[in-house]
Parts: structure tokens; C-alpha cells; sequence
């Protein structure tokens, strides 16, 4: 896949504190790139230098073959999905779309259409009269995604977008996403603290006080930093002689034993060896929740 | 239309739209005018009439011509404060940081510079519309009380509505580039409501201040603004009253009452008045690009 974004040692500091330090990656077309972090791991900060918020100290950054000395060709082609709402709340939600839309190269006949598309997708046709300020939480992050996509811009930054949504809006934001990925080659680089979102995308970076710590496929990751765990459910009481005197690790819970292995096929070993103590079992990979936690030594949010 | 003129006139209207769809930011910057119908229909009224026939000495004076001078000073003191609270007030530059919508439009592919301009423009058309608002009922009271007023006057009066409002609306913006705390905001806010309409001479004549604050005053740009509306708002009053009172009696009310201006001992003309605030206007409007151009600079 052709590369839309390229970050070669890309350096920024406040004061003292180096926010990101030393990154590179790339991003490709049509691709959903999750950008992984607890808060203050500088993933903002790059974010804003992408978008020309912040200035870099050093580095290069290329974006759609633009670098950021000619950002008002890259910023026609980005949405952005920030954090907290930015719309006005004194507008209705069909000023606020309207007013930011313009300012692309839209006519008022394309905005329209889009908009069209955008409520129908995200559900809120019936929301385009009210004010902003007349809208429950998840309505306003709705409108918030329709601004990120209402000029379809060919890379989409969503910054920890799905914040306090219900999981039917959140099912409907993923889904338009998904569609404009597929149908519109839409990149999108996702900021987020929650793993579930991680785990859908095409390509995750893990990025901590700084420094990218990990990168890969979320397939990769799970691989490289991840446990596999086997869970048995039916079980000979000789199983448990086994795992102690092998010494390994397990936990037995209410009506399982779970057993942790470095990978599938440990596990799958183990379990031809021992089939006879066996009845019932199940793998489970290990999550990128294993995977944060193995190369950061944090926890991240749950959904 | 160019893009850039597009995106400006949209820029415009959604910041025009935010200042007058936001009840409470409106009725606060209407709040000086309000202050000062309330002092004029308390006090103020009855207290220019007194001076004025206490300087008559019990020389005759007609009640229309003296409804006509207590009202257009009125009104000058109105539209006076009202150029300076209004521009402060209805700042949409200062709501959108404060908000962080500047963000959102920071990443928009419009010059940042375009931004600010629409900020400044959309601040300035506010003002003016509320400040002509303003004039349009003062015209109406004047013409029930006694209209002395020439049209010269009266177009006089709209041009230094548009100066004194540009004038103030820069000033706005250069304070607000600093700050995006709305607590700052609203102290200042508080603090020209409250302060401005003294400072200017719009509650007492700068005139019967102390000779401190006279000096003061006389540095100050918009003391000729004040002066300016005095003039356009009372000249025909007081050609009137010369008609039937001794010109050098009138002529010492016009000066009591800041009609006519003196910098030390130097009367000044309207026209110096209109190019020292022109002047001033000038002066803002380089600083606030340059402060534009360093505050990006500074990211």
C-alpha cells in the first residue's frame, strides 16, 4: 500500500520535558493506524505537529507528498476529531457543519450532500435545527465526527473519539469509519487509550514518555509481547500434580484452570501431551491489553 | 468570489451569528447604555439642566432647547462608552479560545491571518450595528424632545461610530491575543463597563474633573472620540440657543460640557480630533499584526 504519512526522527520539547522523542513511522492509504499511549505519552503533541498546531524541533514529516512547510496543501485533505467537542454551542448543528465546511473548497450544493450522507449515517437528521447546546453528550460527539468527515478529507484523525459514547453510537461511528475506509480509501489514525479500538486496526504503534516502544500489526504484538492462555474447564485432578511439577504458571479459578503460555504453540503442545486429563478447553490470545502492559509496564482504560 | 473572500464572509457570519445568538454576551455589552438611561432618568437629566440654567444667570431658555442639550449629551455619552463596552464585550476571538474552537479552525485551510481579520472585522460590523441601533433611538428621542442636528452632523456621527469602534475593537483584540482565560475576560470586560464611561467624560464633563485627570484624559484617544459626539450631537443645539442667549454665555456652557475641547490651551478642531484617532486606529493595526505574526511564530 502506497504511504500517505512519513515521520523520520521527529523531536519535540517543552522546556525541559521532551514530549516526543525521536519517532518514526509511516502510515498508509486506506489504512487504520492506531496510535497507542497513556495520556501525556505525546501522542497530542505529535498529532499537532501533524496538523501544524506545534512547530517541531526536528525531524521530517511528509503527508500526502507535502511537508509541513506547505500545510495549506495538507490541510484541505485532513478531518479532525478532537478530544473535547469544539463546536459552538450557540449554533444549531446545521451552522456549525455549514460554517466549518465552507471554508474547505465545498460548494453549498456538495455540503449538502455530504451532509446528507453524514446524518443519515450517524443518525441525527433530526438534530440539524437544534442548538449544540440542546444535545446530550453522545449527540454532540456525533456532530463532532460529521465535522471531522463533512469535507471528506482523505486522512481522518480521530483523537480518543468515542470518549463517553454509548456502544450503539459507538457501533455507528465505526461503522461509518469502516465504510469510508473501505469505499473512500480513508486513512485513519486513531489516538486512543482503549484496547478494543487497538485491536481493529490495520497497524499499531505504541508510543510511551516519548519513544515508540512498539510497533506492528496488533496480530504482531500480540505474538511478540503477548501470553496465550489455555483455560480447561473439565479436567483429571492428575493435571494439577503435571502443572506443579513443571512448574508452571496457573491460576485455578471458580470453574476453569488457566494455564499462561508464551505462545499457541506451547500451548498447543501441552495439550496433545496431556489429552487424557483433558476434556473441555479453550485458547485464548493474549490481548493488547498484555501486550500495553508487557512493553510499558502500565495499564490501560477498559471500555 | 475568490476563496479566501469566501471563507472570510463565512468565517464572518458564523462569528457574527455567535455574538448575537449569545443572550447573555449581548445584554452584558448593552449593560453600559442601560447604566447610563438609568443615571439620566435617575439623575443625570435634571443635573445638566440645573448646570445649564445655572450659567444662564435667569436668562430665558426654551424647554425644547433644553430637553434638546440634556438628550444629546445623553446620547453622545451613550454611544461614547458604548463604541468601547461593545467592542470588548462582543469578542468572538476571546469566546473561541477560551472554547478551544480556535483550534478547529487553526487546522482549517484558511490563513491564520484571515482568521484574526474576521475575528477583527466581525467584532467591528457588531459593534457598529449595535452602536447605529443606538444612534437610530437617539435620533428618535432627540426628535420628539428638539432635533437641532444638521445631516452633516449626523453622517459625522456614523463615521466616528465606525473610527471609535474600529478603534476599540483593535484594542480588544490585541488584550485578547494575550489571554484565554475567561476570568481575565470578564475582568476587563467588568473593568471598561464600569471605568470607560468616567474616564471618557461620558457621566460628568471631563471638563469639572480635577486637573490631573484632565491632563490625563487629554492623553487618551478616545477622549476625542467623546468630543467628537458632544460636538455632532450638540452643535445645533448650540447655534440654536445663540439665536436667543449671549454667544459668549453659550459659549462657556459648549465648553463646560466639552463641546468644544482644549489640549492645554489649544483648541482642537474636529478634523485633528478624527486624525488623532485615525491615527491611533493605525498604530493598532500594526501592532496587532505583529503581535499575530509573533505569537505564531512563538508555537
Amino acid at each position: 500500500m502506497e504511504k500517505i504519512i512519513q515521520i523520520q526522527h521527529l523531536c519535540k520539547s517543552f522546556s525541559n520535558i521532551k514530549a516526543v522523542n525521536d519517532i518514526s513511522f509511516e502510515v498508509r492509504k486506506g489504512e487504520l493506524f492506531a496510535f497507542l499511549g497513556v495520556n501525556g505519552a505525546g501522542k497530542s503533541t505529535t498529532i499537532n505537529i501533524l496538523v501544524g498546531i506545534l512547530e517541531k524541533d526536528s525531524g521530517e514529516i511528509e503527508i500526502d507528498g507535502y511537508n509541513l512547510n506547505q500545510i495549506d496543501k495538507i490541510l484541505p485533505n485532513i478531518g479532525i476529531v478532537f478530544q473535547s467537542s469544539i463546536l459552538d454551542s450557540k449554533l444549531t448543528v446545521y451552522d456549525n457543519l455549514k460554517y466549518r465546511a465552507l471554508l474547505y473548497d465545498l460548494t453549498k450544493e456538495e455540503f449538502e450532500v455530504n451532509l446528507k450522507y453524514l446524518a443519515d449515517k450517524l443518525e441525527f437528521s433530526n438534530l440539524l435545527k437544534r442548538s449544540i447546546n440542546q444535545l446530550s453528550g453522545g449527540q454532540k460527539r456525533k456532530i463532532d465526527i460529521a465535522r471531522g468527515l463533512i469535507h471528506s478529507p482523505k486522512i481522518l484523525i480521530l483523537d480518543e473519539p468515542t470518549t463517553g459514547l454509548d456502544p450503539q453510537t459507538r457501533k455507528l461511528v465505526w461503522s461509518l469509519v469502516e465504510e469510508k475506509i473501505q469505499k473512500e480509501k480513508l486513512t485513519v489514525i486513531l489516538t486512543t487509550h482503549y484496547m478494543e479500538e487497538a485491536n481493529i486496526a490495520n497497524y499499531v504503534v505504541i508510543i510511551d514518555k516519548g519513544h515508540i516502544v512498539a510497533k506492528g500489526t496488533p496480530i504482531e504484538l500480540k505474538n511478540h509481547y503477548a501470553y496465550d492462555y489455555l483455560k480447561i474447564y473439565d479436567y483429571k485432578k492428575e493435571l494439577i500434580e503435571i502443572l506443579n511439577r513443571e512448574k508452571m504458571t496457573y491460576e485455578i479459578k471458580s470453574n476453569y484452570i488457566e494455564i499462561r503460555f508464551k505462545d499457541t504453540y506451547l500451548a498447543k503442545q501441552f495439550i496433545v501431551k496431556n489429552e487424557r486429563y483433558i476434556s473441555d478447553l479453550e485458547i485464548i490470545k493474549g490481548s493488547m491489553d498484555d501486550v500495553f502492559l508487557n512493553v510499558t509496564g502500565k495499564q490501560l482504560e477498559k471500555l | 468570489m475568490t476563496r479566501q473572500l469566501k471563507q472570510f464572509k463565512y468565517l464572518t457570519i458564523r462569528n457574527f451569528k455567535l455574538y448575537f445568538k449569545d443572550k447573555m454576551t449581548f445584554l452584558i455589552s448593552l449593560i453600559t447604555p442601560l447604566i447610563l438611561l438609568v443615571l439620566f432618568i435617575a439623575f443625570l437629566k435634571k443635573s445638566y439642566e440645573e448646570s445649564v440654567l445655572a450659567m444662564l444667570n435667569g436668562l430665558e431658555i426654551s424647554t425644547n432647547l433644553l430637553n434638546s442639550f440634556s438628550g444629546a449629551w445623553l446620547f453622545s455619552s451613550v454611544l461614547s462608552t458604548s463604541c468601547v463596552t461593545v467592542a470588548f464585550c462582543s469578542g468572538t476571538m476571546i469566546i473561541d479560545k477560551i472554547n478551544k474552537s480556535d483550534i478547529d479552525f487553526l487546522v482549517s485551510p484558511v490563513k491564520k491571518s484571515l482568521i484574526k481579520f474576521s475575528y477583527v472585522f466581525s467584532n467591528l460590523l457588531s459593534t457598529m450595528i449595535v452602536c447605529l441601533i443606538l444612534l437610530v433611538i437617539g435620533l428618535i428621542y432627540l426628535a420628539i424632545v428638539g432635533f437641532y442636528m444638521s445631516f452633516t452632523d449626523v453622517i459625522l456621527t456614523i463615521i466616528n461610530i465606525f473610527i471609535s469602534s474600529l478603534f476599540a475593537t483593535l484594542l480588544a483584540n490585541i488584550i485578547w491575543s494575550f489571554t484565554s482565560s475567561q476570568g481575565i475576560m470578564s475582568g476587563i470586560c467588568t473593568l471598561v463597563s464600569a471605568l470607560y464611561g468616567f474616564i471618557c467624560g461620558a457621566y460628568m464633563p471631563i471638563n469639572t474633573m480635577g486637573k490631573t485627570m484632565q491632563v490625563f484624559t487629554s492623553f487618551l484617544p478616545m477622549t476625542y472620540s467623546t468630543t467628537i459626539f458632544r460636538q455632532t450631537f450638540l452643535n445645533g443645539t448650540i447655534e440654536k440657543m445663540k439665536e436667543s442667549i449671549p454667544e459668549i454665555i453659550v459659549n462657556n456652557i459648549a465648553k463646560s460640557f466639552d463641546v468644544e475641547y482644549y489640549f492645554f490651551d489649544y483648541k482642537v478642531d474636529i478634523s485633528i480630533m478624527f486624525i488623532i484617532i485615525i491615527s491611533f486606529c493605525l498604530i493598532l493595526l500594526i501592532l496587532l499584526i505583529l503581535i499575530s505574526k509573533l505569537r505564531l511564530k512563538k508555537k
